[in-house]
């Protein structure tokens, strides 16, 4: 990778971000997340003004909450910092005239979405867990023994997808043949059309159509079975508190299940090879003692942010910080930024994989809407490179990755890659 | 002090004074005994005296549920402060719960608690 150019590239950002008047400053834009030029942005409100309004922007006004502290505060503040579907949910974009939200318990407020999210916890309980490991150890082994030796490939489809799909579809206990559809959908959910995954709304809405055609034959399959099964869908049909939730609300948390357990994980698989790749000090770190690899995976979920905000509306007015929100205002925490405010996290622009506290990120979020699914994604990230140690030496990025058009979702559509041998 | 089992802070006054005694048992059944000062939280006791089994993602802002401990001596248990709604919440979404579970970053120590024995479940999540 050509190193110099991308250095080039952020001192551009860096002084576009410090031009700007500190009213004018508006992170919320996709292109900046897609040009990774977004930093210089953050790196300034958490030092010139960390709780910061932002009156126009594609997706109106809106604060941005930058320091990890203060997101910590709005996180663990339900009762003032709603999120609920019909105020707005939990992205930027959400609440917009021409939407109709759809209802999923990360949008609700308790006591619905206590109950809700209780429903589904089980599925990565230890004893699931345990059931899963090897079966996505023996996934991981087949894909990685297939990959080609010594010619580029995209690890985003030959790697990241292929197992993150696969763990999704034993979720919903779907045909592994559906795995890649299943993958499709998630993308769609989150992309803006005319950006690289889809061309129109109207294509958007064709195929959400058939996502929600294709999961509402597997409630009726499903609901009607006499012994539950302990997949995800089996899990809502047959308990009392969801089995008779309106039809939308049942799709609404599949579509929270879907985005949830795979893009997320999916991104930070391949932001774990970009990492690497890009601080060669640390992958030798790895290589020479592979028990780094709990720690790596911390600190990969904390480097990669893979989804970078979540947004409340406050339902009463409130001073924060010295700032007077207002009911109604929407407020994005930037989780993104909070892994890098430096008054939390030691040299938080680095990536250390055996720093003394990698577990202090706030990629899973924190109070009651804490990722239900972040053991699961611990394990698969480190099952594919316990695997990846057991057969490559390295793994080398051979372009520049192709990043998402996404405020929300912080990924990855492309990482081209070669394994120049086997070990 | 990987390997010892018996893990002892330390007090840096010139002149020591006692410390509440906490023993921390792993799911493993292995023992860890650790003498925490007063107002330290028996999260920090753990994590601070490299005590496996809690983690202490959000680092004591009862924020997650990665501190959860059983605490079965219902004597004990009475001399704790009850659980907050936060608390009750957080361990209600956590696995393996019991009626004696406790976020151990919610556990102030105290004289009282002189002997206090916890245990940890299989995984913190």
């Amino acid at each position: 990778m050509n190193i110099a150019v991308a250095k080039e590239d952020i001192n551009a950002a860096r002084d576009a971000a410090y031009a700007l008047p500190l009213d004018k400053i508006n992170v919320a834009q996709p292109v900046l997340f897609q040009q990774n030029a977004m930093w210089p942005y953050f790196e300034r409100l958490r030092r010139e003004d960390p709780v910061h309004y932002c009156a126009e922007s594609e997706f109106g006004p809106y604060w941005s909450i930058t320091k990890y502290n203060d997101i910590m505060a709005v996180d663990t503040n339900h009762q003032v910092f709603s999120s609920d579907f019909l105020a707005g949910g939990i992205t930027i974009g959400g609440g917009q005239a021409n939407q109709d939200p759809l209802p999923m318990f990360i949008a609700m407020d308790p006591p619905k979405h206590d109950i809700q999210r209780k429903v589904v916890t089980p599925v990565v309980n230890p004893a699931n867990l345990q059931y899963l490991g090897p079966i996505i150890r023996e996934r991981a082994g087949k894909i990685l023994d297939s990959l080609p030796i010594g010619e580029p490939f995209d690890w985003v489809d030959k790697v990241s997808i292929e197992l993150t799909a696969m763990t999704l579809a034993t979720l919903f206990d779907l045909p592994q043949e559906e795995r890649r559809q299943l993958a499709r959908w998630s993308d769609i959910v989150t992309a803006a059309p005319g950006h690289g995954v889809i061309d129109t709304m109207e294509e958007k809405m064709m195929e959400f159509q058939r996502f929600h055609g294709r999961f509402t034959e597997l409630w009726n399959d499903r609901v009607n079975a006499t012994e539950a099964g302990g997949d995800l869908i089996s899990m809502l049909a047959h308990n009392p508190a969801t089995r008779n939730m309106e039809p939308r609300e049942y799709f609404g948390n599949v579509v929270l299940l879907t985005v949830g357990g795979n893009d997320t994980t999916r991104n930070t698989i391949t932001g774990s090879v970009l990492a690497l790749n890009q601080n060669p000090d640390q992958y030798d770190k790895l290589r020479a003692n592979p028990e780094l690899i709990t720690s790596m995976v911390s600190e990969t979920i904390r480097w990669q942010t893979p989804l970078a905000h979540m947004r409340r509306t406050a339902n009463q007015d409130i001073e924060f910080q010295g700032k007077h929100i207002k009911k109604g205002d929407k407020v994005v925490m930037w989780y993104v930024s909070g892994n890098r405010d430096e008054t939390v996290i030691e040299r938080p622009n680095d990536y250390i994989i055996d720093r003394e506290n990698p577990r202090r990120h706030i990629s899973f979020g924190f109070g009651i809407h804490r990722c239900v699914g972040n053991r699961l994604a611990e394990l698969q990230l480190q099952i594919i490179w316990e695997e990846i140690m057991k057969r490559f030496p390295a793994i080398e990025v051979v372009a520049e990755p192709k990043r998402s058009y996404s405020t929300f979702v912080k990924g990855y559509e492309r990482l081209m890659t070669v394994i120049p041998k086997r070990n | 002090m990987t390997g010892d089992p018996l893990v002892i802070l330390r007090c840096e006054q010139s002149e020591p004074r006692r410390m509440p005694k906490i023993k921390y048992i792993e799911h493993n059944g292995k023992e860890h005994e650790a003498e925490v000062p007063e107002g330290w939280s028996v999260m920090e006791g753990a994590v601070k005296n490299m005590i496996p089994g809690i983690d202490a993602d959000c680092g004591g802002a009862c924020a997650c549920a990665t501190c959860h401990v059983f605490v079965d001596d219902p004597a004990m248990a009475a001399k704790i402060p009850p659980k907050s709604d936060m608390e009750e919440t957080m361990l209600d979404f956590a696995p393996e719960i019991q009626p004696n579970s406790r976020l151990s970053c919610q556990i102030k120590v105290t004289k009282e608690l002189d002997g206090l024995v916890v245990r940890m479940p299989h995984s913190q999540h």
